[in-house]
């Protein structure tokens, strides 16, 4: 196998000239589309990127503390393609904002100016500035809650990017086609978590119901329409998230079943004070902490 | 956490360009379909395969390292076995 990875590491190499650690938008039409406000579209790629960046930090966590070591590399595998769909959607909101021009991008004279890149937004903004759902941020208080709020978190971002294949902004089109087939295999590494928990042993069922208990009435944040999601769905670039709920309901309730979970479906979807308006928990600054920690104690370095 | 609670799984990848299943490695897990899983998170993250066999290595059936001599010695003087003595045309490519 060794000569095989070889090759593919080879192959990435001579394609870009390093090791992909470069614009992940390079080459991918940048146009943005007619109706939309760029200012909306740009906050909208900032929450779908925030929603994937806190996640997948969520999930890096589990690095070697996950019960098995096979599961631990399943973990960071998803958790690195929740990454891959942050730097793409953060570096679309970095495009955006920093309007047609892309010169000084990623470099110190850019940041100076003010200019936006992945990095900036990931590692330099605080939690207020933040438009991920909340639902992301929640600790993994045991590993049942790891895979309930993977599957329910997966089976709405799911319903989401299918809508998304097809929208208007060649960009968010783009990166959701690929998403599709990642987050497709998420919800059900989840969701097979979750039947074998849960039909599982007299013990693996109670702590998957205590698991399910406490993160389905969370559920309820992901279905708010905030008002940029709103105005793009209706201009054909964003997917509305109410119109997510059947689909999430439907698999919801067919894994609790497969499952034996008493099933609570998601309530009323809140009227507003979500994580997509800046309003988190304290979880979300000890994750940043974390996540941006290092950047900010050497903003120039490289390697 | 303790690991040796599931068996040993062997795992067979077939490489995109490749014609046969090569062994790849090992993985644990409580089933056959959990370990399809485990070997796809482990073995196939860099693309390398297009199709997994898992197969419980207990179920495997091996020659044992003492019986190498009387297994495998009596091939190692017939070289006749090898097609070494036909000459090859100069035109004649791929091999």
């Amino acid at each position: 196998m060794s000569h095989t990875s070889d090759n593919a590491l080879h192959a990435i190499i001579e394609a870009t000239g390093d090791l992909g650690f470069r614009d992940p938008l390079a080459g991918v039409d940048s146009r943005l589309p007619e109706g939309a406000a760029p200012a909306d579209l740009a906050a909208y790629c900032l929450m779908l990127g925030d929603d994937a960046l806190v996640m997948s930090h969520r999930l890096q966590q589990w690095c070697t503390r996950a019960p098995e070591l096979e599961e631990e590399v399943a973990l960071a595998n998803i958790a690195l393609d929740l990454l891959g769909q942050a730097r793409l959607l953060l570096s679309r909101a970095a495009q955006i904002r920093n309007g047609a021009g892309d010169a000084g991008r990623g470099t110190a004279e850019g940041a100076a100016a003010g200019r936006w890149d992945e990095d900036r937004l990931a590692f330099f903004r605080d939690a207020a500035g933040f438009r991920n759902v909340r639902f992301a941020e929640a600790p993994h208080d045991d590993f049942a809650h790891a895979m309930v709020r993977l599957l329910v978190f997966s089976a709405w971002r799911l319903a989401l990017l299918d809508r998304l294949s097809s929208s208007r902004d060649p960009v968010l089109a783009a990166v959701a086609a690929k998403g599709v087939k990642e987050v497709a295999y998420h919800r059900d590494h989840a969701a097979g978590w979750t039947v074998r928990l849960g039909d599982g042993t007299e013990l693996s069922h109670l702590r998957a119901q205590r698991a399910w208990d406490a993160v389905l009435p969370e559920a309820a944040e992901l279905l708010h329409v905030h008002e940029v999601e709103g105005r793009l769905a209706a201009a054909g670039v964003a997917a509305d998230p109410s119109t997510a709920r059947g689909e999430l309901e439907d698999v919801l309730a067919r894994v609790a079943e497969a499952a034996t979970l008493r099933h609570r479906p998601p309530g009323r979807a809140p009227d507003g004070g979500t994580g997509r308006y800046g309003v988190h928990t304290p979880e979300l600054d000890s994750l940043l902490a974390e996540l941006q920690e290092v950047a900010r104690a050497h903003p120039e370095a490289t390697w | 956490m303790i690991a040796g609670d599931w068996p040993l799984w062997e795992v067979f990848v077939r490489g995109k360009r490749g014609l046969n299943h090569v062994h790849a490695g090992s993985v644990r897990a409580a089933d056959a379909e959990m370990a399809l899983r485990n070997a796809r998170d482990l073995y196939t993250r860099r693309n390398e395969g297009v199709s997994i066999w898992v197969v419980e290595a207990a179920r495997i059936t091996a020659s044992s390292p003492e019986e190498k001599d009387p297994f495998f010695a009596p091939s190692g003087d017939k070289i006749y076995r090898h097609p070494t003595f036909y000459d090859i045309p100069d035109d004649v490519p791929h091999i």
